[in-house]
């Protein structure tokens, strides 16, 4: 028991560290990196609180892509390096004065909070022999709470439209840019090519085994998202036009396929997004895999930024 | 003190150092990341609060976990609409202080 405290101890005060260096360092870039290790650590955290599900999420999205469009980012943005005005010392001392209230108020709050909580943890195991899926989380996300995962493909949409739309004008409808090797025999090419492969058979596994043990769409995407950039970073395939129809398909592909089983359940199951259960696994499968392809290309394009006019520099 | 109550305190500094990130960090791209990190500090908080709802069968209660899951995709959408945003004001403005007038909108034709 106290064994795994002090590893509790140990992981949260590296946790700290790296959170303090990542704000305190000066030059962005390493600072981007501090949060790239700040997120692996934090996925242990999750293991320690036993949702591996949260785990494999954050190491994939929170610290994987989001550290990949902050490193681009980042590098975009040494470009502009005019130096910033620094916020003066009596707004800094407000804010840490304040931030040490929310620091107590949630301290206490974690603290002084006793007996078992509030949960939903009844009513899901109830009904998942309903679903036939094995994993709880995937359920909640599917079944039970499905239409806050159809919304959440419409704000990745309603994103991936937002950064489109500022790009300059005679940019729209072309492909954004990445950054890519310029040899055309470096290491990169090799590890992609390697790599590629065995990265799609991971991300299909992920998702296939997110119906019954830690994993899902979410998960896969991510894989499928990070393979997909780092093909285009190696040069060996192009990043395609953003007004190309294929495209656009694809990246409303997940959300419509959602919709039209929702829709279907209301004839069907007698309620919007109800499943009828003899093919509640069927088709939350196939809800999933549409998921999975529509939510790779919008994270992927998403880390790729607005499309670019192509004469640049 | 337990597990959960020793994360559940490491939630809450995350949260008070993301938000002072946020704040005093002059630079946007620096608050786009303590924004980051207060969110999953919030994440980890919600976590915290769904490993107290443990039972049938399960180690934590399912629900919070889907939605975290659900936020950490949200919150990685928001940060590339906001990174999207702070790079187009360095290519029109080409300063990277938010405290500096907004360019006249005839500039925004020929960013160089």
């Amino acid at each position: 028991m106290t064994e795994t405290l002090l590893f509790d101890a140990a992981l949260i005060a590296l946790i700290l560290g790296v959170t303090v260096w990542t704000l305190a360092v000066r030059d962005t870039i390493a600072a981007v990196i501090g949060f790239v290790v700040w997120g692996l650590l934090i996925a242990f955290a999750w293991v320690r609180l036993a949702a591996v599900d949260i785990a494999l999420t954050e190491v994939a999205i929170g610290s994987g892509v989001t550290g990949m469009l902050l490193l681009r980012a980042g590098a975009q943005a040494r470009k502009f390096d005019a130096p910033v005005k620094p916020v003066n010392r009596t707004t800094s001392i407000i804010a840490g004065a304040l931030c040490g209230v929310v620091f107590v108020v949630l301290a206490a709050v974690v603290l002084l909070a006793t007996g078992p909580g509030p949960t939903l943890a009844p009513q899901v195991a109830e009904s998942l022999p309903l679903t036939g899926l094995g994993n709880p989380v995937t359920a909640v996300l599917l079944a039970y709470r499905a239409f806050d995962t159809l919304l959440e493909k419409v704000v990745l949409m309603l994103a991936l439209l937002g950064v489109w739309s500022v790009a300059a004008d005679r940019a729209w409808g072309r492909p954004p840019e990445l950054w890519t090797a310029s040899r055309r025999d470096g290491v990169l090419r090799f590890f992609a090519q390697v790599l590629a492969p065995v990265g799609i058979v991971f991300a299909i596994y992920t998702f296939w085994a997110g119906a019954d043990v830690p994993g899902g769409a979410f998960q896969a995407s991510a894989v499928l998202a990070a393979i997909w950039l780092i093909v285009v970073m190696a040069g060996l395939a192009r990043l395609p036009a953003t007004g190309s129809p294929a495209l656009r398909l694809s990246l409303v592909a997940g959300a419509a396929i959602f919709l039209v089983v929702g829709i279907a359940g209301v004839h069907i199951a007698g309620a919007f997004l109800a499943y009828p259960p003899d093919f509640a696994k069927a088709l939350i499968i196939a809800i999933e895999a549409g998921m999975v392809w529509s939510v790779a290309a919008t994270l992927a394009l998403l880390v790729a930024g607005p499309p670019q006019a192509g004469e640049r520099r | 003190m337990s597990t959960a109550a020793l994360f559940g305190l490491c939630s809450a500094a995350l949260i008070a150092l993301g938000l002072y990130g946020l704040m005093t960090h002059p630079h946007p791209l620096r608050k786009i990341l303590a924004s980051n990190l207060l969110s999953s500090g919030v994440f980890l908080f919600f976590g915290v609060i769904a490993n107290r709802g443990a039972g049938n069968g399960f180690a934590g209660d399912p629900v919070p976990h889907a939605m975290v899951i659900t936020g950490i995709v949200v919150a990685f959408s928001a940060t590339a609409l906001a990174v999207a945003l702070v790079l187009r004001l360095y290519e029109v403005s080409g300063t990277a202080d938010l405290g500096v007038e907004t360019p006249r909108p005839d500039k925004e034709a020929a960013p160089r």
